[in-house]
């Protein structure tokens, strides 16, 4: 079997599971359109066609079954309600969950399995349950030398004489078949003659040329089986007068018939030939419904296996006409190669950019608009390849919509879930490593968010709880948001845990918004004990060191009696930022220009002392801790050196700190270079970029060199406590 | 001459199935990935035989053999059609619109080819 053929088919899948999700969920909706229905059918039948090519027998079984019951709704024989509804939502999740198997191995929830096909079969009328999905293809010789239909030693099989009586109807002309290439095939056979019998021919004046006056008597000589004699008129069965006599023994053939009959005997294809134009004349002598041809000569007995076996096809055959809208399907590799490329290019314009500076040269003014030029084209090469990792979040939260269901279902709340944004593109692999977390932050807030539907009621909300999950583009970031019309996070209680597990002191004094930021904390968990839905042994910590490390920050507010929100922002893209260049300590680092909010020059005055040694901005009025960088990476200045410039920033939690650099070069586009695997973690440090003159750069993380400051850390405990004051 | 399939499907995974059997056995394969599609491009690719899928968005398989065999085109070659089940009555229906014969799916080569052939008298 070809791997390329079979990834189509996965790739398909993913495309028609997402259309069947979305054909449920505007069913959900409310939506009658005919086609939604129509269009789901397709999908679920496209799956069991392809799963069926490639022998993935439970797949086809479920997407039977589903396909089935949508059969009927399609049909108008029966009405989609609620119940129905949520029997296909769960249907077309397993429906996913058997395609990944089917292609990252495995096990079937076997159970689940038969829960579900049981509960679709309630809605399968009695007389079409039996429409099961026929393993067998045409012409698939293996069951026939099963059934021992082939004589039992079929090493050299008799040769056996077949008189043929072959007489088209009127009927048969209108469809495209042609008896002379039906000879053909029968001559492939064996050794054949053919008679033409004009013997019904009337005269001239007589003739209907609508009407069909041939027959034909055919000799055939072969050793293939009667079925694959059969086999050949199976198109004109019914199109015809069709009697086929072999001379062997009658009993083998009636053995073979019985033994065909016997298997392909259901309740609505009864042995008999199902002959359906067969009123006029005599009834054809042979049941054809059977379709077994083989055209090899020898048909020796096949394995099992072999029965769905597929073309041996050459790996990367193109298709040669694409869907309505033309799309390219490009490896990955390639696409992150040209990522690279346009990287390694910005990198070059910038070092081409100081070398011209350095020129000993009175006019360089040509240079530098050309040198403009080339920095607007790299960009643009830049937002072109970007946008082909871009994709839309769509399949993502459509998945996160089953994740609702399940967990709903395991906690027996009722909640739905609202997508807001769907079409927000972000970056391939932000995409991939965001289903974790937000598969955990859902689960979470089915689980822990939501109240009993009870509670819902007491509290005078609607039984259904509702969690939307948004996706939106916020200056130069991605903003991901999802929030639930719960309980919100109950604070008493987190505190109380807080202080068990010792991750804060019993007499500490904290804000509403870092009581819910203790969710994020390592170890810990409020599930009382570990739920085997939300739970699973790990914290919402795991999700925020993923966030993290997509560089993304998360934070949650919540209002009791409200809801809760958690919101995640990220960067737009994983390879390129806007920073700001510094030197700090003689070295040159980068500050993402997204965090900053203001920079500004200090003078002495506006430096206030704070403690035993730290220091505060004063800003217009207002006080913002110092935070020096060098202090937090444990560089040494020199005597002469001075942090003299200041960089505003601001946290995900609205706190303001004063990043102290020594001067401020430049703001340009660095190409992010992972650390990962070169020194492990560096406190304070995202990453690392090359900068034009060759020399790597740290790439600062503003909100962990806060997070670690003293300073910051005093200021805001005593802004807290002058609030609450 | 090769012989001239035009096969017509929605699923990829079944016309790229098609287009490997067809073009190892020498056939000249064309394809359209939905029945509009695919009737649009009967006149041009003139084909020696058709096979269609019948659950197609933007007209069905059954609409593609009746606009096919209908005046407008008035199609004389053979038409096969790409059935899930052998159900008896989707043959019939097929037939009644006028097609020449089914290929269940899934089917392997030797199938596919057969049916060609009986239809064709070719085997590429």
């Amino acid at each position: 079997m070809s791997g390329s053929i079979q990834d189509t088919f996965f790739e398909e899948c993913e495309e028609l599971l997402e259309a069947t999700d979305e054909g449920l969920t505007a069913i959900e909706g409310g939506d009658h359109d005919p086609e939604t229905v129509n269009a789901i059918f397709r999908a679920v039948h496209s799956i069991k066609g392809g799963a069926g090519a490639f022998g993935l027998d439970d797949l086809v079984a479920f997407a039977h079954r589903f396909e089935t019951v949508f059969d009927e709704v399609r049909a108008g024989r029966m009405e989609l309600d609620g119940k129905l509804i949520q029997l296909l939502l769960r249907s077309s999740d397993q429906l996913s969950a058997l395609v990944e198997v089917a292609r990252d191995g495995g096990e079937i929830d076997e159970a689940h399995n038969d829960t579900l096909l049981a509960a679709l079969d309630e809605y399968i009328p009695e007389e079409e349950e039996d429409l099961t999905f026929e393993p067998m293809g045409l012409g698939a010789p293996a069951p026939v030398a099963d059934l021992g239909i082939v004589p039992e030693a079929p090493a050299e099989p008799q040769e056996e004489t077949y008189r043929i009586r072959f007489q088209p109807l009127k009927e048969m002309y209108g469809t495209g078949n042609e008896p002379f290439f039906l000879f053909q095939a029968l001559k492939d056979m064996g050794d054949l003659t053919v008679k033409l019998d004009e013997n019904e021919l009337p005269g001239f004046d007589a003739m209907d040329m609508s009407e069909s006056y041939l027959a034909w008597d055919i000799t055939l000589v072969t050793k293939d089986s009667r079925s694959m004699v059969e086999a050949v008129f199976e198109f004109v069965e019914g199109l015809c007068e069709l009697s086929i006599d072999g001379e062997g023994d009658a009993e083998a053939e009636a053995n073979a018939l019985a033994a065909l009959d016997a298997m392909f005997s259901t309740p609505d294809a009864p042995p008999a030939p199902p002959a359906a134009d067969a009123a006029e004349g005599e009834a054809p002598a042979v049941p054809f419904e059977p379709p077994v041809p083989a055209p090899e000569p020898e048909a020796k007995p096949a394995p099992a296996e072999e029965k769905a076996s597929a073309p041996k096809a050459e790996s990367g055959k193109q298709e040669q006409r694409g869907g309505p809208k033309p799309t390219l399907r490009v490896e990955l590799e390639r696409v992150d190669r040209l990522i690279n490329a346009v990287g390694e290019l910005i990198i070059n314009h910038s070092m081409l950019a100081q070398q011209i500076a350095n020129l000993d040269v009175s006019d360089t003014r040509d240079v530098e608009t050309e040198l403009e030029g080339f920095k607007n084209l790299a960009r643009d090469i830049q937002e072109g390849v970007m946008a082909i990792r871009a994709q839309p979040v769509k399949p993502l939260f459509q998945r996160m919509a089953r994740i609702v269901r399940e967990a709903s279902a395991a906690t027996g709340k009722t909640c739905k879930l609202v997508n807001v944004g769907e079409n927000t593109e972000v970056d391939k692999t932000v995409i991939e490593r965001l289903s974790d977390p937000l598969t955990h932050i859902l689960r979470n807030a089915v689980d822990h968010g939501v109240e009993k539907p009870e509670d819902r009621e007491a509290a005078g909300k609607s039984k259904v709880g509702e969690i939307q999950l948004s996706a939106s583009h916020r200056s130069g970031s991605v903003c991901i948001e999802i929030k639930d019309d719960g309980a919100g996070v109950n604070r008493p209680r987190v505190k109380q845990i807080a202080i068990e597990k010792g991750l804060i002191p019993e007499n500490a004094e904290l804000t509403d918004g870092e009581i819910d930021n203790l969710l994020f904390a390592p170890g810990f968990s409020t599930a009382k004990e570990v739920s085997n839905l939300s739970g699973r042994g790990v914290g919402m910590d795991v999700v925020k060191n993923a966030v993290t490390g997509l560089g993304g920050r998360i934070n949650i507010s919540s209002t009791p009696g409200k809801g809760s929100t958690f919101t995640i922002i990220l960067p737009l893209t994983l390879a390129v930022m806007d920073g700001m260049v510094v030197s700090v300590a003689d070295q040159t680092m980068v500050v993402p220009i997204t965090s900053i909010v203001e920079t500004m020059r200090g003078s002495d005055d506006m430096i206030n002392s704070l403690g035993a040694d730290g220091t505060l901005l004063s800003i217009r009025g207002n006080f913002v801790p110092i935070c020096d960088v060098a202090g937090s990476l444990g560089l040494y200045r020199e005597s002469d050196q001075q942090a003299g410039v200041y960089l505003l920033v601001e946290t995900e939690t609205g706190q303001r700190c004063a990043l102290a650099v020594d001067d401020i070069h430049d703001q340009r586009q660095v190409v992010i270079k992972s650390l990962d695997g070169v020194c492990g973690e560096i406190a304070g440090v995202a990453a690392a970029t090359i900068l034009g003159d060759g020399k790597i750069a740290m790439i600062l993380d503003p909100e962990s060199i806060i997070a670690a400051s003293p300073t910051a850390a005093a200021f805001d405990t005593e802004r807290r406590m002058s609030n609450a004051s | 001459m090769k012989t001239k399939v035009l096969a017509i499907d929605d699923s990829r995974t079944i016309r790229n199935l098609l287009a490997a059997t067809l073009e190892e056995a020498g056939f000249e394969y064309h394809c359209a990935v939905d029945g509009r599609e695919g009737v649009d491009m009967y006149p041009d690719v003139d084909p020696d035989v058709v096979i269609t899928d019948i659950n197609m968005p933007n007209l069905d398989g059954f609409g593609v053999i009746e606009e096919l065999r209908g005046t407008g085109i008035n199609s004389k070659v053979p038409i096969l059609v790409l059935t899930t089940e052998s159900a008896p009555e989707l043959k019939s229906r097929a037939r009644g619109a006028g097609a020449t014969g089914w290929i269940t799916k899934p089917f392997d080569d030797a199938s596919l080819i057969f049916a060609l052939k009986r239809v064709t008298g070719a085997a590429a």
